[in-house]
């Protein structure tokens, strides 16, 4: 393996020596951050080399008009909110699930599954799961709003708080002072959507995108990939991860996912309003939508004072750049949703790297 | 309750200051300085892979006196009971209580038990305190550490705390795991008794390896590098962390050291521990380096980056010991 690491870390530090310039390369998807935290990546780095976390963590990218909504179907007492236990801390405007449970109307589920059953064993409540996450999580909960349609379990139904990588990878692109190179693609989303469906961001914005898994070879073998193109002039679309990755993904996920969703504009922390970045249900899953069925706006909310998670997201800045990093945002007291993700940027520099240099 | 003490928990622990029954033990101590400690044990599930109840009760006090730099002469065993325990759980951890005492060398002297009602306490709960004496010409502590010293650990971490935590009814799942739960007074009094350079010890139990070193750093204001590829870890207890979503360098031991000793020592020590079945896996796992600006612990890992070890925070695992 080091040998691997140290062949890949020569073409990096030759390619970064003939650009001479800054190169940012941005990782959107959160296991590739922590990964590439908790090996300690960044300090093998040549020093014009600077890698940003991206929007790659569902929760921190969930606007905050999203957690408020949850926060107030979790104070009706007909419902039971089922969760993944990433989204149970994220601060809100009036408390967090968290602060909320004591009503016993939360649950944390450890799958989609687990929210179905939740709502069979609970016949006399609306179960509402909150569905976030990317490409990658999103199948699963199409299968069980298939389930809960073809079992007419009408006390179910799930909160879309999906999101697709691709557009907010554009809109990156498209703000007139981003500072993006290259993005290291993810894995997960790859292994689903497919390499090819990172096409668009090559051949539209010309900049190098390489699908990497999560080993820190395999990250450092995909910074190598992209530098090795970035100092030869070039842009294009590689998966080094063709174990798991394919030109076209994972059809059949694709096509569940296709049959009970369909791309609608929607907000991200940050980012604000993307277009057909979002996956709502179709209408012939509309009693499953909690968004029909609580007629829930979805109106963005003010976010937080003094929290610069948008600024994180979109690489414009490192958590420590902002002033309520380490002092009075901490992972045991998060403000800002960077914080409370443990695949956060926020929290994956609290944890691995605080302190750059001893 | 006579009966209870009597016929349950006095035959396995026979020793003449215990025997008195009298509202204190007696004991005659060679004079000198001594060490003291007590601690609760609350562990759930009582019995796991590699140990019990009682013998973490044991092996965790006397390690607490052993890595103060004494020698665990008397224990006070303190039991709190929920009413409706089973008897055969309770002669189940007695038995363990005594035959681990026995092979530590130490006496339960004195001790008390209370029964709640149904409700009060989980099953039951353990407290022991113990006394060392003193090792003569030994004096450690965060005062003696220097840059340039060495970090010996006497073998794998986080087995204790992955083997608990796996073992807990709502988290069934098959394992080779297991809890490394041991009595380190005769390692340790080996090393001690043999060697000059041993500067500071400390059972990295709560908070794992991490915790320790954090606390060493923070003491003394220097700052610990260690190298991943040097610590020992089993590959079941790495697997299972992985899966768990735990660090395993913030995971608690109940059968390990870290030992801070001079550069000119380091071998010696490592031999020592590694001829005693408690030590096969020391290693080296760092050293102590100056500080620059903050006191740090920082980690080579794998790959060569560097990254820094945090004291452990957020929720910590419960009923672990």
């Amino acid at each position: 393996m080091l040998d691997r690491i140290n062949k890949a870390q020569d073409i990096i530090n030759a390619a970064c020596k003939t650009l001479g310039r800054q190169i940012n390369i941005m990782e959107v998807c959160g296991t590739h951050t922590v990964s590439i935290f908790r090996s300690g990546i960044r300090s093998i780095l040549p020093d014009n080399l600077k890698l940003l976390s991206g929007p790659g963590c569902p929760v921190c990218v969930t606007d905050q008009g999203y957690i408020d909504a949850v926060l107030r179907l979790a104070d009706r007492d007909d419902c039971i909110i089922a969760t993944y236990g990433d989204m149970i801390r994220v601060p809100g405007k009036d408390g967090s699930l968290e602060t909320k449970q004591t009503k016993a109307n939360i649950k944390i589920v450890l799958s989609s599954e687990d929210a179905l059953q939740l709502a069979k064993d609970n016949p006399g409540k609306t179960v509402v799961f909150v569905a976030v996450g990317f490409e990658t999580t999103a199948p699963a909960t199409a299968v069980v709003v298939k389930e809960a349609a073809a079992g007419a379990i009408d006390n179910f139904c799930i909160f879309s708080g999906h999101k697709l990588v691709v557009p907010a990878m554009r809109v990156l692109l498209s703000e007139k002072n981003h500072n993006i190179n290259a993005f290291l693609c993810p894995g997960h989303v790859g292994a689903i959507i497919g390499y090819g469906a990172f096409a668009e961001i090559v051949e539209d914005f010309s900049r190098p995108c390489v699908v990497a898994g999560f080993e820190p070879v395999q990250i450092i073998e995909g910074l190598c990939e992209i530098c090795r193109q970035l100092s030869a002039g070039k842009a294009e679309l590689k998966s080094i991860y063709s174990a798991v990755v394919t030109e076209k993904g994972n059809i059949a996920a694709q096509q569940i996912v296709n049959e009970c969703f369909e791309p609608a504009d929607g907000y991200w922390r940050g980012l604000g309003e993307i277009k057909k970045s979002t996956l709502k249900l179709k209408d012939k899953y509309e009693p499953f939508d909690a968004i029909r069925r609580f007629g829930i706006s979805e109106e963005p909310s003010e976010e937080i004072k003094g929290c610069r998670c948008g600024e994180v997201l979109c690489g414009l800045i490192e958590p420590t750049e902002c002033g309520l990093f380490g002092r009075d945002c901490t992972p045991q007291e998060p403000v800002g949703p960077c914080m409370v993700s443990s695949e956060g940027a926020c929290a994956a520099w609290f944890k691995y790297g605080r302190e750059k240099r001893r | 309750m006579d009966d209870l003490i009597r016929q349950h928990i006095l035959p396995g622990l026979k020793n003449d200051a215990l025997d008195e029954l009298g509202d204190s033990a007696r004991l005659n101590l060679a004079s000198g300085s001594l060490c003291f400690t007590t601690d609760s044990y609350v562990v759930k599930p009582l019995f796991f892979n590699g140990g019990d109840i009682g013998k973490l009760a044991v092996c965790g006090t006397v390690n607490d006196l052993a890595v103060a730099g004494s020698k665990p002469v008397a224990l006070a065993l303190s039991l709190i009971i929920e009413d409706g325990f089973e008897m055969e759980l309770l002669d189940k951890i007695l038995v363990s209580v005594g035959e681990t005492a026995r092979q530590v060398g130490v006496d339960i002297v004195t001790g008390d038990t209370k029964t709640v009602e149904s409700g009060a306490a989980d099953r039951i709960f353990i407290n022991t305190a113990g006394i060392g004496i003193r090792l003569a010409g030994v004096d450690l502590g965060f005062e003696k550490i220097a840059v340039g010293d060495k970090i010996i650990i006497n073998g794998t971490i986080g087995d204790h705390g992955m083997t608990v935590i796996s073992q807990r009814e709502e988290m069934k799942f098959r394992s080779q795991l297991k809890s490394d739960c041991a009595s380190l007074a005769g390692l340790i009094g080996e090393l001690l008794e043999n060697t000059s350079g041993i500067k500071f010890m400390r059972d990295p139990t709560r908070g794992g390896l991490a915790a320790t070193l954090n606390e060493i750093a923070r003491s003394t204001a220097l700052s610990v590098e260690i190298r991943e590829t040097d610590i020992p870890i089993r590959p079941a207890v790495q697997a299972a962390a992985d899966m768990l979503g735990f660090d395993v360098l913030a995971i608690a031991n109940e059968g390990k050291f870290v030992a801070i000793v001079s550069p000119e020592s380091a071998d010696e020590c490592l031999n020592i521990c590694r001829n005693n079945k408690l030590g096969k896996e020391a290693n080296i796992i760092g050293e102590i380096v100056g500080t620059l600006d903050v006191p740090l612990v920082e980690i080579e890992t794998r790959i060569g980056g560097k990254r820094i070890v945090q004291m452990p925070y957020g929720r910590e695992l419960p009923r672990i010991c």
